[in-house]
Order: C-alpha cells, then structure tokens, then sequence
C-alpha cells in the first residue's frame, strides 16, 4: 500500500474544515493519511486534530507566511513523504497541486469528485461531461469540497518539522477587498442575480436574504458586464469563480451555459426567473415562476423566521 | 527586451453542446476556438511587449488543425507562431514536459498562458511548466504592469495582492480589468499569408491513462412552482427535505 497525505487545507493561517474532507478522500486509497499542515506557527497544526489523520506533521516554515506557489512547493516537498497526495480544489490549491507534482515530475489530476481504486473522476469541458483517468502511479489530486463526508476522530499530536523554499515573488501592496462579503467560492450557500434584478441596486434584496442565511452573493457575467457597481470577483461561471456550495439560489439568471458551468455541480440549485421556459428551470431542484419581485421578500421572510 | 511566449490552445466553442459516444467525448462536429483565458494571456502579452519591447510568439502543442488559433493570435498581434507537433492524450506531466523544452527552445524569457484551459478546467499547466523551469510563477492575475519589473494583479486569502514578480516566470491570467483587443482587417491579412513554425518533440510516456467520458448523471427532475408565494414553500423543504438550512 502507498502512503497517502494529505496538505491542509489553510485559510488565514489556520487548518480549514474541508481538510477532514481531504482526509476522508485520502481514506479510499486504505488507511488514515499523514496530515501536512503548512505554517509559519505550528500551534496552527492542532487545527488538525480530530480530522481522522493518522499522524498530523506541522511543515513550519516563514516561507508560508503569504502564499508563493514555488516557496510553498519546495517547503513542502522537503518535508512531505513520497505517495499520492492529496489537496484541496481552491485557486490557491490548485496551483500549488500542479507545482508540488510538477517538482516531484508526477502527474496531477484536478478537480476530483470521485475517487475508485486507481480511478478517480473529474468534470471536464466546464462539467459538460464528466472524466476518469486511471493512475499508475503516484500523483497528486485535488478534490472538490462538499462531495466526502468529513472524517473524524484519529491523531491529534503534531509532529512538527522545520523547512524552507525559496520565495519568489514578494507582495507589492495588499488591495482591499471590493467588499466585507463572503466570497462565492468559499461560501455554503451562494445567492446570485442576473441581468432580471433589473438594476444594481436591487441587489440589496439578495444582500439582505445572504446575511439572513449566512450565504455569498453572486452574479452571472450580465450584471457584471452592465453594471459598473457589481464587479467581476462575484462572478460565477465560465469566465468567473466555478462554486460548489450545498444550496444555490439563481434569480433572475437565465442559465446559459456558461454560467452553468460555474454552478451546475451545486447540491441543490433554486432558480427563480419570471419565464417558466428559461433554461436554469431544467437545473433546478426548486424552480420558482416568478418575478423576483414577488417570490423574495416572501422568502426572505420565511427564511428570517426560520432563522429565528 | 523579453522574449515573451504565450500559451494557446485549442478547445471548443464553450456554447457548444458535448457530445458522449461511446465512452468518449465526441468533437468531431464542435466548433473549435481559442480557449477563453488564453485572449487575456495574449493580451497581457501584447502589452508586455508595448511596455518593455522584445517580441510575442505564441506557442501551442497540438495537431495541425491547432494552427487556426495560431492564425487567431497572429491577426491580434504576435510576432511568431509556433506549434509543437503532438496529438492525444497527454497527462500533466508529458505535456509540461514538452513545453519546458519548447520555451527552452525558444529562449523564452516570462511566458503567459489561461488559468486554466476551457476542456481541463485544470489550471496545471502555468505553475507546473513554471516549477519544471525553475521560474517564479504566479496565477489567476487579473492585471500587470511593466515599469521596473513585472508586478501583478493576483488573489491573495479573501482579496487580492499586488505582487513583484521577477524574470523569468510563467504568468497564468484569468479575465483581465482590461478589454482584449480584437483583430483588425490588416492583422487577419497578415495572419493569412505566416507561416507556422512547427517543431517536434517527443512526447514522454504519461503515467495518467483516459478511461473514459461519461455525461454528468442526470439530476431528477426538479419541483417547479407557479407564483411567487411558493416562495415559502421551497424554503421550507429547503430546511425539511434537502437538509441545506
Ligand atoms: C466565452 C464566454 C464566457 C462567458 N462566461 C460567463 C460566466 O462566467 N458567467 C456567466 O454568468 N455568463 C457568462 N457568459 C455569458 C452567458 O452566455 C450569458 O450571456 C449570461 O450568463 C446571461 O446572464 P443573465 O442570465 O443574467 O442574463 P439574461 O440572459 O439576460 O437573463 C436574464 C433572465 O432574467 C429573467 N428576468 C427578467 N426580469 C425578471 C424579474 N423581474 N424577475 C425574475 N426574472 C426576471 C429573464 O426571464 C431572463 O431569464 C459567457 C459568455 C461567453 C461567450
Ligand atoms: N496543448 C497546449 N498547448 C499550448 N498551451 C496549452 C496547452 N494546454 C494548456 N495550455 C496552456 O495552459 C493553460 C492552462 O491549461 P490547463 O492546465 O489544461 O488548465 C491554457 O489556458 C493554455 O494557455
């Protein structure tokens, strides 16, 4: 049996949760996987416990400081032991996947929504169809979040490891973020409007529902190509973020394909759009017929009565 | 002055339909294209070169059928054009390998390519060619500027960072804050009569084999609901039957 590990999954210096999702990943190879952790801190590993990890190995190092695809690849590589290895599937993740196998001259396989044997499946042609490779090999894979049930229990002692990578870039100046909002590629639940919501004002009305259910707003490209105030981080599809929360909810958003492409593998999809005809209905789980006018503040106020 | 190389590749037409036959994708009455991501990367390129001087090739690895994107690129502005000759499937690791040598080759000095590809969806190929080079490298920039060095636009934790990137390093550029420039009359003149500069190079044995395409599994038919007071309805199952409240 090779070894499997798993690098953490990190988020603000600290272990993020989907990384028991990883675990749980690594666990159809056989066997409870080594879980690196990359940190400057290494009290920042003893997020790692209770994960379902079979060893929890701090990497500490300052290179991980900000986030440098080739320091961070060789700080782990220094560290990490040989095997399939497994990361999350964020932007950030990705690349450092495709680096780390790219230093180890392994292959990478991205965006894995399942794992069989040797077999593991991806969405390919924007999740037009779905792909499945065969490994002879070691190889590093990232996996999408949402798809394994999170593993529990297992090592909470950390090892912990100095390293170092040379870090190539360095950071110029930190830009704002356009707003204090959860990002659509982070969050649970994403609420998007399109070009139907009419102006960007109206936007308020999927803000006011987001902070009620702890939910991201996003957008399709034809709000964020018509108006100004919305802008392109909260787009999802094609050109724009590619999300896969558990509960996504389109107004006003016809569902071409493109966007789809972005949203199409969320868990439950919502779409409200005033023409029954429009193409998001045939992705939706719940379709709604009707103006946006009518059908949100009905379920905002359902929604805050829930919550309550 | 650099010699900067872009990345394109070939891919089809994002609105059109994937066909499965058998268990293959099934291409062959798709509309081919320039993957999206590429024009910001040809675009960053150009720009490249109007800030600092050097010269543009664009470089793909494919069949010959690959050249019309080539041809794309040189109506918009590049200076060369180049295709490595090589067909199939190709895992990370062999078609990394082919473009190291190929940006060696081309004495290539800061490359851009898309953050990822519109087939792959994968985004291996900027970080993974920048770490076989033993470049820098950043990805998903949406901007850059040339005066002193190259500094970028990219994502960093929740929002993003300005970045000094030094040379030589591969650049992967999601869509820009800039509007791609389109070709000109004179430009698909000129792309008309170049000729692409076709290299060979042999492909290494690929440890990732295709087993097959299927189509996404098909999700039952959903509930739909006339009237905006459904609205309480669904959030109600939302909670009850999907379990996502
Ligand atoms: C290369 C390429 C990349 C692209 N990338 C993306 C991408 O990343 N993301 C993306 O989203 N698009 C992308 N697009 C664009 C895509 O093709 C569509 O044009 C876009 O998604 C349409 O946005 P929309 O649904 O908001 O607008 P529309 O298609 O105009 O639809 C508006 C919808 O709102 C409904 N509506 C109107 N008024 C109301 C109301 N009062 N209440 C309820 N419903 C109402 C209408 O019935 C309609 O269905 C891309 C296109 C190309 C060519
Ligand atoms: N066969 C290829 N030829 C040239 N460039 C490629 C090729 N495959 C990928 N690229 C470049 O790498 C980017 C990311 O591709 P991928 O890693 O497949 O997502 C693409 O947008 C292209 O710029």
């Amino acid at each position: 049996m090779t070894q499997t590990i798993v690098i953490a999954e990190m988020n603000n210096n600290a272990v993020h949760p989907s990384t028991a999702e990883l675990v749980a990943a690594a666990m159809t190879f056989g066997g409870a996987p080594t879980v690196v952790v990359p940190c400057s801190d290494a009290s920042a590993a003893d997020g790692a416990a209770n994960m379902g990890a079979g060893s929890i190995l701090a990497a500490k190092s300052s290179a991980f400081a900000h986030y440098d695809a080739s320091g961070w690849a060789a700080a782990l590589d220094a560290v990490t032991p040989q095997g399939t290895i497994i990361t999350g599937a964020s932007p950030q993740s990705k690349d450092l996947a495709a680096r780390f196998a790219a230093r180890r001259n392994i292959a990478v396989v991205q965006d894995a929504v399942a794992i069989q044997g040797q077999q593991v499946t991806s969405p390919v042609y924007s999740g037009k169809a779905m792909q499945t490779v065969a490994l002879n090999g070691p190889a590093v894979i990232s996996v999408r979040s949402n798809i394994f049930n999170a593993a529990t229990g297992g090592a909470s002692d950390v090892q912990v490891l100095d390293t170092e990578g040379n870090v190539a870039t360095s950071v110029v100046e930190f830009m704002a973020r356009a707003s204090e909002r959860l990002d659509v590629a982070e969050a649970n639940i994403v609420i998007s409007g399109g070009r139907g919501m009419g102006s960007p004002e109206n936007f308020s009305h999927l803000e006011a529902i987001a902070d009620t259910i702890g939910a991201a707003v996003g957008a399709s490209r034809a709000a964020v190509d018509t108006w100004e105030a919305i802008p392109h981080s909260m787009q999802v599809g094609q050109t724009g973020k590619t999300v896969n929360p558990n509960l996504y909810i389109a107004v006003g958003i016809s569902g071409a394909i493109q966007h789809l492409a972005g949203m199409r593998s969320s868990k439950y999809i919502v779409a409200i759009n005033k023409d029954a005809d429009a193409p998001i209905f045939q992705h939706a789980d719940y379709g709604i017929v009707a103006t946006w006018e009518e059908a949100l503040p009905v379920l905002h106020d359902t929604l805050k009565s829930m919550m309550a | 002055m650099p010699n900067i190389i872009v990345l394109v590749k070939q891919v089809p037409d994002t609105n059109a339909k994937i066909l499965v036959n058998g268990d293959r994708v099934d291409l062959s009455s798709v509309k081919m294209v320039m993957s999206p991501y590429d024009e910001f990367a040809v675009e960053t390129a150009l720009l490249h070169k109007e800030a600092a001087g050097g010269e543009v090739t664009a470089l793909t690895v494919g069949g010959a059928a690959a050249e019309k994107i080539l041809k794309d690129a040189k109506a918009i502005g590049v200076d060369h054009i180049v295709r490595v000759d090589a067909e199939g499937d190709m895992d990370s690791n062999a078609l990394q390998t082919v473009l190291a040598q190929a940006v060696r080759a081309l004495g290539g000095e800061v490359v851009y390519c898309g953050k990822s590809a519109a087939d792959t969806g994968a985004g291996s190929t900027g970080p993974g060619l920048a770490e076989r080079l033993g470049w820098a490298s950043a990805s998903n920039v949406i901007g850059a500027s040339f005066d002193g060095g190259l500094t970028v636009i990219g994502p960093n934790g929740a929002g993003h960072a300005k970045l000094n990137v030094p040379l030589p390093a591969v650049v992967s550029c999601d869509k820009g804050e800039f509007k791609v420039r389109k070709p000109n009359v004179k430009g698909i003149m000129m792309a008309k009569k170049a000729s692409v500069d076709v290299h060979s190079i042999e492909v290494p044995p690929s440890s990732v084999s295709l087993v097959g395409h299927a189509l996404p599994p098909a999700k039952p038919a959903g509930k739909t609901y006339d009237g905006g007071n459904a609205a309480a309805e669904v959030a109600q199952l939302l909670r009850d039957e999907a379990n996502v409240l």
